[in-house]
């Protein structure tokens, strides 16, 4: 059996999963004082009366990360920068506590400039002295080589709570990024750590002894122990969860598009060729721009409670809600009594949606059921834009070789999924303004807590080889090896994949789960002076977002 | 520091799968270190800074400018579509007002490509710049447009295919063609009898450092741009002036052409030369990101940046100073050139010895223009390349004058076959291209 929880916002949802189906589920409100409380309702509710031993695994999505940062709940971070030329540092700041320091490395990997020791005690100095416990220390290019990072953090005395650095966030290079991303992690650790310990008292208190997971914002699932390092990973978890979910509810290897349209905003995802698509250089958080990977979404501010308004003889929906529709005792007419008059659902009071499209009706000198049908074509055919906008960026996305740019596959969504309040009354319209086939899974209240439950581990590795230095190295994994000059990128990706897959395993992953394929390869002859001095390999391979096994094979759910 | 900022468009297309040979400097490697740069720095998390794919340039754009020998297709790969293409999709976001200015950091370059194109000179096949620029006048309307060429080699390919026009205006620096390829770009290439003073090569004496370029920009290039009054100004990019560089003998810095970039302010910028991958392009790339989108770029620097090592000489400044003022002395003095040059003639010819170093082909070309007050002059081209081909070609400029178009149909329509492999008709305000 597998639990999975997702503590959302508003409300906390779980599924117990038995050989692949859903055997009981469970909603609660969320207690955003206490997630804890909330935890324990919904598992005491469907563990009743089930043999906590058959539990296989727990998986578990939560917003604390996510609602640390929005909430400004973090922990002040010393962070100290070494930078180098470049951007101006005032624009690399963050939190309040930075210290340029000098030194850095170059895009080589080579150190351009020394690390000053004294500096560097000099700034442990300050922290000590204004109290400032968890650090984070990021270098320019650290990425090519962290040996100044390390050295700093050898250096840097007095730090006692947590400390990032910026070289195990991500293998990706972007400073700016590097040094959001490490700050952040540096600034919610201790408040997860907290956390963590509390949910691992908590499941033993229940008798659980399975393996936990965190699911993390690329859908993709960590080791609750592993994940205490590094909590950044799961902000923004909540939509990858039903996201997950999606894909777990549907079957197929197409490409699609994913709706999730709530009250206030309508969520878009995409599948190519079944696999949901990942932002290009990571998340953002709160108006952080992170390395962190993440599900590719976009969310617009229309939903079935957006409020309808009609100015200048121009219907205007959105972006703002101000109450439920009007048919449930809402202030303004919304898209909900649109399609409550049109018949297409049956929920809610039917008079009170006709009463209050009278307005609009009025405004735009039509009938009451003529009003209600361009609301709904209207609503509709903003959603298919914005979807049109996000395919369109995607196909777009710039290529770096000919062959990308004479080959490159297009993306052709056949299929759309649409979950949340709203889908029956909307899916079939939105469809066929697509020309896809619209499928509404089943159990879409619950999708969240499905995906989270099923998700398997997902991880990546950069590698970098340089036959020239003779040397390869995974920087977010710490490892940095030396190689002959004769290595070639069939055996950059050997190791690369050895060492992913020691890293998904130590993750939490289990054999037959690991997915791996080759992102990124690439091979560059190094030339001096017109002759060629080594070879410049990058290979980026990954774990690809995906269910765990057995799924694939089993029925629907 | 703070400045204006600017919405730029950045088309990156570092051809990772494309070189001349493995081992020449035009190879996959070129943009990787820019690369690496320009993403550690977050450049483009900049609101301001979007990245935009590059799009294909088509043979008819190819042909509205150039005279390929046999035909476009055999002369150039999908590689110069796409470069041409990137320039063409920087020109289109700044047009259509999607962006300020853009910058179109393409390879490979074409600045060597000359109007014939019997095959590659100067790592270059065709001229992504003209081509840009007469798609430009084809789909935005004529334009004014100035050209100002700060790569390191003479942008002789530009200058040929703007010789005439006098709606274009090539303004070249570099470093002195009695010590670099390919050897041309004197003060006394002045345009042709048409377009006199549309053309201006500021040559440089070896070892010119930022005092020196920056002297040039302010004392001549500014001062003739503020008189022509451009519509676009379009800055070949080319970093080959740096101090680093392996094949040339400047001593320009990134900071040196962030400043020039900032001052000159051009609309597009498009990349040419410069051959120190991993010491000059990543950090001459940020900087001219930074000065086009006005954000502050004082940081950016070098490893081993020194300017007290890299200084010119006040021997090297005295002349830069001479050469500028007598450069632009010449500029004023362009309208009474034209009699002393020409007199009463009604075609001036003049005989071209071309060298494709990149290919091995030697071109005899002998080009005729109508001399004419309306417009650029219709253009007669007699070419004979060592491959065996010899080719005529019928070029009626932009703008023509009745005259000239007349005059140019009638050419078309006399000249047989015979002697010739092909004979060419390229009407740029009709954007017809015939060729028997």
């Amino acid at each position: 059996m597998i639990l999975g929880i997702d503590v959302g916002g508003t409300h906390t949802d779980a599924v117990l999963i038995h050989d692949f189906k859903i055997v009981k589920k469970a909603k609660v409100l969320t207690d955003p004082d206490n997630l804890l409380q909330s935890l324990l309702e919904v598992t005491q509710t469907l563990l009743s009366g089930e043999d906590a031993a058959k539990l296989g695994r727990v998986v578990l999505s939560t917003t604390i990360s996510t609602n640390a940062i929005v909430q400004g709940k973090t922990d002040r971070v010393g962070m100290v920068l070494a930078c180098g030329p470049g951007i101006a540092p005032e624009r690399l700041a963050v939190g309040g506590d930075c210290h340029f320091v000098s030194g850095y490395v170059n895009h080589r990997g080579l150190e351009a400039a020394a690390i000053d020791d004294d500096e560097i005690r000099r700034v442990g100095e300050q922290f000590r002295a204004q109290g400032i416990e968890q650090a984070g220390i990021v270098g320019k290019f650290s990425t090519r080589n962290p040996v100044q990072e390390l050295r700093i953090r050898d250096r840097l005395q007095g730090v006692t709570g947590h400390l990032s650095l910026g070289h195990r966030m991500s293998g990706h290079l972007n400073f700016p990024r590097r040094i959001a991303t490490t700050y952040l992690n540096a600034s919610i650790a201790r408040l997860y750590g907290r956390f963590v310990e509390d949910v691992l008292n908590f499941v033993h208190r229940q008798g659980i002894s399975v393996p936990i997971y965190i699911l993390k914002a690329d859908g993709g699932t960590l080791d609750i122990g592993q994940s205490i390092e590094y909590p950044v990973q799961n902000i923004l978890s909540g939509p990858a969860a039903s996201i997950m979910g999606v894909l777990s509810l549907s079957r197929g290897r197409e490409d699609a598009v994913v709706l999730d349209i709530g009250g206030t905003t309508t969520d878009i995802a995409v599948f190519a060729e079944g696999v949901p698509l990942l932002e290009a250089f990571g998340v953002t958080i709160e108006g952080y721009k992170t390395l962190i990977r993440g599900l590719r979404t976009r969310s617009i501010g229309l939903g079935g409670d957006s409020r309808v308004r009609v100015e200048q003889g121009r219907l205007c929906i959105g972006p703002v809600r101000e109450g439920p529709a009007a048919a449930f005792g809402g202030p303004s007419p919304t898209p909900t009594d649109a399609m409550i008059v049109l018949g297409l659902t049956d929920i809610g009071d039917r008079d009170r949606a006709k009463q209050a499209l009278e307005t609009p009706a009025a405004a735009l000198n039509c009938s009451v059921d003529q009003a209600a049908r361009r609301i709904f074509d209207e609503s509709c055919r903003i959603i298919v834009d914005a979807v049109r906008r996000m395919i369109s960026e995607i196909n777009n996305q710039p290529v770096y070789t000919i062959h990308e740019m004479l080959e490159g596959k297009q993306l052709q969504p056949e299929i759309l999924y649409v979950v949340g309040g709203p889908a029956g009354a909307m899916a079939p319209r939105l469809a066929e303004l697509m020309s896809c086939q619209a499928h509404i899974p089943e159990h879409p209240e619950v999708a969240n807590a499905v995906g989270a439950a099923l998700a398997r581990t997902t991880a990546e590795v950069t590698v970098l080889a340089d036959t020239e230095q003779k040397f390869l190295s995974i920087a977010e994994e710490g490892y940095r090896t030396t190689i002959p000059p004769r290595f070639s990128r069939e055996d950059a990706i050997r190791i690369g994949r050895e060492k992913l897959r020691e890293k998904a395993v130590r993750m939490g992953a289990r054999e037959e789960d690991l997915e791996i394929e080759v992102i990124e390869s690439q091979e560059f002859n190094m030339v001096n002076q017109f002759y060629t001095t080594g070879r410049n390999i990058r290979v980026k391979l990954q774990v690809k977002p995906g269910l765990i096994a057995g799924l694939q094979t089993g029925d629907r759910l | 520091m703070t400045k204006k900022q600017r919405k730029t468009g950045l088309i990156f297309f570092p051809a990772f799968d494309w070189a001349i040979s493995p081992t020449h400097p035009e190879r996959e490697e070129r943009l990787l270190y820019t690369q690496d740069q320009v993403w550690e720095e977050g450049l483009l998390d900049f609101e301001n800074i979007i990245e935009f794919k590059p799009g294909l340039a088509t043979v008819e754009d190819i042909n509205r400018i150039h005279i390929c020998v046999p035909d476009a297709k055999s002369v150039i790969t999908e590689s110069h579509l796409i470069s041409a293409g990137g320039a063409i999709t920087a020109a289109d976001r700044v047009l259509k007002g999607d962006v300020d200015n853009a910058f179109a950091l393409v390879r490979p370059p074409g600045h060597h490509a000359m109007r014939v194109v019997h095959g590659a000179r100067g790592f270059c096949n065709v001229n992504i710049e003209a081509i840009m620029i007469e798609y430009i006048r084809r789909h935005y309307g004529p334009k004014r447009i100035a050209v100002v060429d700060t790569d390191c080699h003479h942008g002789d390919g530009t200058q040929d295919i703007f010789w005439h026009d006098p709606e274009t205006l090539f303004i070249s620096m570099h470093q002195d063609g009695r010590t670099l390829y390919p050897g041309s770009g004197f003060h006394d290439e002045f345009g042709g009898p048409n377009a006199l003073g549309a053309t201006i090569n500021i040559p440089l004496p070896p070892r010119t450092s930022e005092r020196g370029f920056l002297h040039v920009l302010e004392n001549v290039i500014l001062p003739i741009l503020s008189e022509f009054k451009p519509d676009i100004i379009i800055n070949s990019a080319g970093q080959d002036n740096h101090y680093t560089d392996p094949i040339t003998d400047m001593r320009f810095t990134a900071q040196g052409y962030a400043a020039l970039n900032e001052r000159l302010a051009p609309h597009i910028a498009v990349l040419e030369g410069g051959y120190s991958i991993e010491k000059a392009l990543p950090y001459v790339n940020v900087g001219i990101i930074l000065a086009m989108a006005g954000i502050d770029y004082s940081h950016v620097r070098e490893p081993d940046y020194d300017p007290p090592s890299l200084r010119e000489s006040d021997d090297i400044m005295r002349r830069i100073e001479r050469d500028a003022a007598e450069i632009y002395k010449l500029w004023r003095k362009r309208d009474t050139l034209k009699e002393k040059l020409v007199g009463g003639a009604g075609y001036a010819r003049r005989r071209k010895s071309i060298y494709y170093d990149t290919d091995g082909i030697s071109e005899q070309q002998e080009e005729t223009v109508r001399v004419c007050d309306d417009c650029g002059g219709l253009i007669l081209i007699d070419s004979t390349a060592d491959t065996g081909s010899r080719i005529y070609a019928v070029i009626v400029p932009g703008r023509s004058c009745d005259v000239c178009r007349q005059n140019g149909e009638e050419f078309y329509a006399r000249t047989g076959r015979g002697k010739y492999s092909r004979v060419y008709y390229q009407d740029r305000d009709r954007d017809v291209f015939l060729v028997k």
